[in-house]
C-alpha cells in the first residue's frame, strides 16, 4: 500500500511544528509568535498525517483552542503561569481528563467521560498548556507494540508498517511525527522509554513515587509512573518539573522537593563530563541484542569518554530474572486492578445472551469478555493463577523476594557508578503484526527497562542513531538511583549535545517526510485532505 | 512446577469472572502454558531468608489530616452508570433466583 507525499499546512504552522517546546516558548516570550498559532500548527498537523500515524484516539479542538486564547490573553497581561504556558500537549488516554473521553485503549471504557481530571492532567492546565487531546495505547497499557488498542494501532512515523513501541505508542508517535510538541506518557515497564527508542524521540520515567498517580488508571500500582515525552532533553526538563512533586491525594507521592532539572539538562549540554562515573551493565547488552543497536551504543559510549567521564563495568546477576518477576508482578496487581471493571458503575454492560434476569455475576463475565481484549485476559488469568492459594508462595511470593535482590543490584552497582547505562530496548521497531500472537517473544522488547520499574529507580532514553541493518532508530538508556534525576539530565543531555553535533542536527531530521494523504483507495476517505 | 491445563485456564476465567468462549479457551491455554514456562525459572533465584519487597517505597501509614473537602456530586458519580434509577446505580439482581 503507497502512501501518498505532499507538502502540508500554512509556512507560518509548519515552521512553527518542527521547533522544540523550549524554541516555542523563546518565541512566545519573544512575541513573535502566539500560543493560538502554534496550537492552530499542531492541530493542523494532527488533519494532515494523523490519518495515516494514528497516535491520537481523541482530538480537543476546541479545548485547546480556548485554552491557547486564555493563555495569549494572560501572556498580554503579563501574567504566564509557568515556563510552558501556552506549549500544547498530547496525553496519553489512562490519564482521567474532566469533559475528555478516558478509554485507556479498551471497549470496556468506551465512551467513558471522568468527572475529574487526574492530578497530573491539573497541573498541566494549572501551567497554562493547551490539551491537544488524548494519545493511542495498547490497553490498559499492556503491551509492547499500540498493536493492542481496541481502536487500532498506531504507526511509526519512521515507517508506517512498523510498531511505535508501546504502550505509549501514541504519545511517542505524536512527538516523533511533529504532531505534538510535548506529550506524557506512562512507564510500567518501558513503555515511556522503549517507545521513546524506537520513534527517535526523548523518553523519561521519573522516580517512583516522583509524579502523581491520581486519576491515572492502574495496571501496576507498584510499577506505573507517569512522565515526559518529547524530542529534546530540555524539553524533557521543563516538563517534568511542571508535572513533578508532592500530591496529599496519591499515598505513594514522594514529600520531598525534585532536585534542579532544568539546570541539570543546561548544564550537561555545555559538555564538561569530568568526574562523571558512567557503569555499563555486563547484563543488559551483547547477546540478543540486535548488532545495529549495540553499534549505536558503543559508539555513544566512547563520545561520553571523550567528554570526560570513567566508564566501569557493573554486573547485576538478577536482572537476568527481572523478566519472569515482572510478569509475575504485574499480573498479580492487573488482575487485581482491573477487577474494578465489573459493569456496575460504569463502562461498559452486555446482557448475556440466552439467558433470563441474569445475575449481576452473569453481566460481569459477559461484559468483561466483551470489553477486554486477548493481552488483558491473558494476563489477568495469569495474575489470578499466581495469586491462586497453593501458587501464591511459589510464583507472586518467589517474584516479590527477587525484586528485592534487583534492587539490592542496582544499590550496589550505583556505589560504584553515578549513573547506569544500556541500550534502551534490544531492538529496532518491529513490523506491525510481527510478534502479535508470539507474547513471549514481545515482552522480550521490555528486557532492559524492567530493571528500574521494579526497584522504582528513574530512566531516560535518548535517540542514538540509526542501526544499519534497517537505518531505524535506536534509543540510549540512563538510569540514576530514586531521586537522583538530575544526573540523567545532565548525562543525557552531555550525550544529546555530543551526538547532534555529528549528525548536524536532530536524528529526528532523517526521518522520511510525512505528508498529507493524496490517493487512499482501500481505507475510508473521509479524512483524507489533498 | 505444575502444567497448566485448558480446564484450570477455564476455572481462572471463572474465578476472574470473563466469561471466555471455547474458543478463547483454546487459543489462550496454550500461550499461558508457554507464559509460564518462560518465567518459571524464578522459582529457584531467592533464598528462604530474602525479604519480599512489595514495593519500591518505604513508605507506611501515609495520613491525611481528618477534614471535610469537596468530593463528587452524586450526578458525577453517576454520570458513567450503565444504569440509573432515583438517583442511584442500578444493577442485575444479585441474589439467586429463588431468593
Amino acid at each position: 500500500m503507497s502512501r501518498g507525499v505532499v507538502s502540508t499546512g500554512s509556512a507560518d504552522g509548519s515552521e512553527l511544528i518542527r521547533r522544540t517546546a523550549s524554541e516555542l516558548a523563546d518565541l512566545l516570550a519573544a512575541g513573535e509568535t502566539t500560543s493560538t498559532e502554534i496550537t492552530r500548527g499542531h492541530l493542523d498537523r494532527i488533519a494532515d498525517v494523523d490519518p495515516d500515524v494514528h497516535a491520537f484516539l481523541y482530538v480537543d479542538t476546541r479545548g485547546a483552542m480556548a485554552a491557547a486564547e486564555e493563555s495569549d490573553e494572560r501572556r498580554a497581561a503579563g501574567g504566564i503561569r509557568s515556563a510552558l504556558d501556552g506549549i500544547p500537549i498530547a496525553v496519553k488516554d489512562i490519564l482521567a481528563t474532566k469533559g475528555l473521553p478516558t478509554t485507556c485503549g479498551s471497549k470496556i471504557l468506551e465512551g467513558w467521560v471522568p468527572p475529574y481530571d487526574a492530578t497530573l492532567v491539573a497541573a498541566l492546565k494549572d501551567a497554562g498548556l493547551p490539551i491537544l487531546g488524548k494519545t493511542n495505547m495498547d490497553e490498559f497499557a499492556m503491551g509492547s507494540s499500540t498493536e493492542h488498542s481496541a481502536y487500532g494501532p498506531t504507526h511509526n512515523p519512521w515507517d508506517l508498517d512498523r510498531i511505535p513501541g508501546g504502550s505509549g505508542g501514541g504519545s511517542a508517535a505524536a512527538v516523533a511525527a511533529f504532531e505534538a510538541p510535548l506529550a506524557i506518557g506512562t512507564d510500567t515497564g518501558g513503555s515511556i522509554r522503549q517507545p521513546a527508542a524506537v520513534t527517535g524521540t526523548v523518553g523519561v520515567k521519573p522516580t517512583f513515587g516522583g509524579v502523581s498517580r491520581y486519576g491515572l488508571v492502574a495496571l501496576a500500582n507498584s510499577l506505573d509512573q507517569a512522565g515526559p515525552v518529547t524530542r529534546t532533553i530540555l524539553d524533557a526538563a521543563l516538563l517534568h518539573e511542571v508535572i513533578g512533586g508532592h500530591d496529599p491525594l496519591d499515598s505513594t507521592s514522594i514529600d520531598k522537593p525534585l532536585p534542579p532539572l532544568v539546570e541539570a539538562a543546561r548544564q550537561g549540554a555545555s559538555g564538561d563530563m569530568r568526574g562523571v562515573r558512567v557503569g555499563v551493565v555486563t547484563e543488559l547488552g551483547g547477546e540478543g541484542y540486535q548488532a545495529g543497536v549495540r553499534e549505536c551504543f558503543e559508539l555513544s559510549l566512547s563520545l561520553l569518554v571523550e567528554a570526560g567521564v570513567e566508564v566501569v563495568e557493573v554486573s547485576c546477576p538478577n536482572f537476568v530474572h527481572a523478566l519472569a518477576t515482572y510478569y509475575l508482578i504485574l499480573p498479580s496487581e492487573a488482575s487485581s486492578n482491573l477487577a474494578k471493571f465489573d459493569a456496575m458503575r460504569y463502562g461498559l454492560r452486555v446482557l448475556p445472551e440466552g439467558i433470563d434476569n441474569p445475575s449481576a455475576e452473569d453481566v460481569m463475565r459477559a461484559s468483561r469478555d466483551a470489553g477486554f481484549g486477548d493481552e488483558v485476559k491473558r494476563r489477568i488469568i495469569l495474575g489470578t493463577y499466581a495469586l491462586s492459594s497453593g501458587y501464591y508462595d511459589a510464583y507472586y511470593g518467589q517474584a516479590q523476594k527477587v525484586r528485592t535482590l534487583i534492587s539490592r543490584d542496582f544499590g550496589a552497582a550505583f556505589e560504584q557508578a553515578d549513573v547506569l547505562v544500556s541500550p534502551t530496548a534490544p531492538t529496532t521497531a518491529f513490523r506491525i503484526g510481527e510478534k502479535v500472537d508470539d507474547p513471549v517473544s514481545m515482552y522480550l522488547n521490555d528486557i532492559a527497562t524492567i530493571p528500574a520499574n521494579l526497584a522504582g529507580v528513574p530512566g531516560l532514553s535518548l535517540p542514538n542513531g540509526l542501526a544499519h541493518e534497517d537505518g531505524l532508530p535506536s534509543g540510549f538508556q540512563v538510569l540514576a538511583p530514586a531521586m537522583a534525576e538530575d544526573r540523567i539530565y545532565r548525562v543525557g543531555a552531555a550525550l544529546e549535545t555530543l551526538l547532534e553535533k555529528q549528525w548536524d542536527g536532530p536524528l529526528l531530521d532523517r526521518a522520511p517526510e510525512l505528508v498529507a494523504r493524496v490517493v487512499e483507495p482501500v481505507e475510508t476517505t473521509d479524512r483524507a485532505s489533498a | 512446577m505444575p502444567e497448566i491445563t485448558r480446564a484450570q485456564v477455564a476455572h481462572l476465567a471463572d474465578l476472574a469472572r470473563i466469561d471466555l468462549s471455547d474458543a478463547e479457551l483454546d487459543h489462550l491455554a496454550p500461550q499461558l502454558a508457554v507464559i509460564l514456562d518462560s518465567i518459571k525459572s524464578i522459582n529457584d533465584v531467592a533464598a528462604e531468608d530474602v525479604p519480599p519487597t512489595s514495593h519500591a517505597l518505604p513508605l507506611t501509614n501515609v495520613f491525611r489530616d481528618d477534614v471535610v473537602r469537596p468530593g463528587l456530586t452524586a450526578e458525577e458519580a453517576l454520570s458513567g452508570a450503565p444504569e440509573v434509577e432515583q438517583r442511584r446505580f442500578m444493577v442485575p439482581r444479585i441474589l439467586g433466583e429463588e431468593a
